[in-house]
């Protein structure tokens, strides 16, 4: 429980009852014996020992132990009182103290210690007067009227509180309905903290689960606005702000005294039984992102050759203009010499066939090349 | 001896006033509310819920009553949940949703709320019941997706007002109806929302792979296009020389390997020379 219900140690219930016994015992055994022995004082005073000559205790020092043991004793005696009358007088005698002045100081003990109350940091204590609201203190040590008629109530106030709602691990899912008809697996946590005490006590009966509550009813109004692609990706944050600000309203209407400090979503994934497919969609867009590359690099490798191959002949052809014949010539005769320096070269007279350069390094060449392949 | 006596006396008479206080006397809390009944009739109300009434002003505190005649019964003041288990709701068009609601009530009139019911249990109960039916009747109306859409905030005020109406006989007011989950039941309904979404996501791949096939191919296209533009620019001016360097450069490449053979005429041009100057 968040807050306790604290009667500085002592129950309501406790007082009633305890309180009395203690102290005021010996006058409920009074009576009962009194057709006995006669009018005794319920003070203790009346199983005189027979002798008077066993006092321990004769100086009057009121020994408290002695007191509870004597007290409890009697107590007990109180079902067989009328037969246990004589035996009491058996019983070591009683010292003759002032019980009075004895009971007298531990009520005022008592009220001492039940009107000053301490509050630690991050506290607020609501103090009650007879149940009525009468205030609530701050951090410190605070003075009260004594316990029956004010009571302290603290309260975690700076105490952060953190609710998380659905599953981050695997297994569990916390499934959704979007505003598209799609499903979404959601988790996220609400973190909470009091804001006015006397409202969060007096106001609403549970309030983790009104939080609770309010924070799954508002995430499921947002996100049943939201599309599924909107909810998984790009707006998640503005999700959980707009949850915060609904959560926070309607536990205002309540009147509840719960200040939200944020919703987070820990989780917008598609459901696992699709997810299959929701990778297949990314891994799609990748491959078409492969594809323009791949067309990109294309296209600069195109565009550099025409710009090389035309750049080439511009040169070439600058020069051309100056002296077309020659030009001509030249490069004609240079590329069939060096073409024809290259291969095999047969010259043939027509019509007559004959051959007027059979290169013989050149069928030799080809022998070789023969044998090496056999 | 005599002035134990007197001391005996005071106290025998402070604890009578103890005895008589405890019975005349009633502590009621911030958070409740009580009814004093006298030989079981409601007399008197104490500390009922006011709206907008400050702590501290209200009728918390100490009341007398007559002793043994009169006795109390407390009522919570505060506002109390209700919490239905979920309900399947039929919608217009045959489609199953599982609907999870909650609501939020406050005891406005003890008396009656003693009266009709006895305690908050019954009253939950009782409440728990009407809300129900009314979630399931006013939902059922509507087609399912208005079910699913935002504006089902309008369906959830009628059914607030609805069950507020019942509530108010018993004492309590509804303060707020909510839908906390409502979800497509397990089985085959969810499967074949699964199954939807995933042809869905399936369509999606494939149309991103042909957009991005179609781009690709658009892209070399205008490469290709814009190659050829700048050839013809150049090559243009010449179309006549263009083909003679182009020959020249396609036989370089061409016997560049050196396999082949080429056998020529000695009228060819390369060989004009070699058969020496014949005149002209």
């Amino acid at each position: 429980m968040p807050w306790q219900n604290n009667e500085d140690g002592e129950g309501s219930g406790d007082k009633g009852g305890g309180g009395r016994r203690n102290p005021w015992g010996g006058a409920s055994g009074g009576p009962s014996n009194q057709g006995k022995d006669g009018p005794r004082n319920p003070w203790g005073d009346a199983p005189r020992p027979k002798g008077g000559d066993d006092r321990p205790r004769g100086n009057g020092t009121p020994d408290f132990d002695e007191f509870i043991r004597r007290s409890q004793e009697r107590l007990r005696g109180l079902g067989g009182g009328q037969g246990g009358g004589g035996n009491r007088g058996t019983g070591r005698g009683m010292p003759d103290i002032p019980w009075g002045l004895v009971a007298g100081g531990l009520a005022l003990v008592l009220i001492g210690m039940t009107s000053a109350y301490r509050v630690d940091a991050g506290e607020r204590a609501v103090v009650t007067r007879f149940g009525q609201y009468s205030s609530t203190s701050g951090p410190g040590f605070h003075m009260k009227l004594p316990a029956p008629i004010d009571q302290v109530t603290k309260v975690q106030f700076e105490d952060i509180r953190t609710d998380l709602i659905g599953a981050t691990d695997g297994d569990a899912e916390n499934l959704m309905i979007t505003g598209d008809g799609n499903v979404i697996n959601i988790a996220y946590a609400v973190r909470w903290r009091v804001k006015n005490a006397e409202d969060f006590l007096f106001q609403i009966a549970d309030p983790n689960a009104t939080v609770r509550d309010a924070t799954e009813s508002a995430m499921r109004e947002i996100v049943g606005r939201s599309t599924l692609n909107n909810a998984i990706g790009p707006e998640r944050a503005a999700i959980a702000e707009q949850v915060r600000e609904r959560v926070q309203e309607i536990l205002d209407s309540y009147g509840s005294g719960v200040l939200i400090q944020g919703v987070d979503i820990n989780k917008a994934d598609p459901p696992a039984a699709v997810d299959e497919a929701f990778k297949d969609v990314s891994a799609a867009q990748q491959d078409a992102q492969q594809f323009l590359n791949q067309a990109r690099a294309y296209a600069q490798q195109v565009q550099a050759q025409a710009a090389g191959a035309t750049a080439a002949f511009d040169k070439v052809y600058e020069q051309y203009r100056l002296a077309p014949e020659v030009t001509r010539k030249r490069m004609y005769l240079e590329t069939m010499e060096s073409v024809l320096g290259k291969v095999d070269t047969t010259v043939i007279e027509a019509p007559g066939v004959q051959a007027y350069l059979p290169l013989p390094e050149v069928q030799r060449r080809n022998r070789q090349a023969q044998e090496a392949q056999q | 001896m005599i002035s134990q006596r007197a001391l005996l006396t005071g106290g025998i008479g402070l604890a009578a006033l103890a005895v008589l206080a405890a019975v005349s006397v009633v502590r009621v809390p911030e958070d409740q509310q009580a009814i004093i009944l006298q030989l079981g009739r409601p007399v008197a109300t104490v500390n009922t819920y006011q709206p907008n009434q400050k702590f501290g002003q209200t009728g918390a505190g100490l009341v007398l009553k007559t002793p043994f005649v009169q006795n109390t019964v407390f009522v919570d003041k505060r506002i109390m949940s209700l919490d239905i288990p979920p309900q399947t709701v039929l919608s217009t068009d045959q489609l199953r949703l599982v609907v999870d609601a909650f609501a939020r009530f406050r005891i406005v009139n003890p008396v009656r709320m003693y009266q009709t019911v006895g305690s908050e249990e019954r009253l939950q109960q009782e409440l728990s019941r009407i809300l129900s039916s009314r979630i399931r009747n006013e939902l059922g109306k509507q087609r399912f997706d208005a079910m699913l859409s935002p504006e089902r905030g309008q369906s959830m005020d009628a059914i607030q007002l609805a069950v507020n109406r019942s509530a108010l006989a018993y004492g309590a007011e509804i303060i707020d109806v909510r839908i906390k989950r409502a979800d497509l039941p397990p089985g085959s309904p969810l499967e074949a929302a699964f199954e939807r979404m995933r042809t869905a996501r399936q369509q999606e791949a494939l149309t991103i792979r042909a957009q991005g096939a179609k781009n690709a191919q658009i892209i070399r296209a205008e490469a290709d296009a814009e190659a050829a533009r700048v050839y013809a620019e150049s090559f243009g001016k010449d179309p006549d020389f263009y083909t003679f360097y182009r020959s020249m450069e396609a036989y370089r490449k061409s016997f560049a390997q050196g396999n082949s053979n080429v056998v020529l005429s000695p009228s060819n041009e390369f060989l004009r020379e070699f058969q020496g100057r014949r005149g002209g």
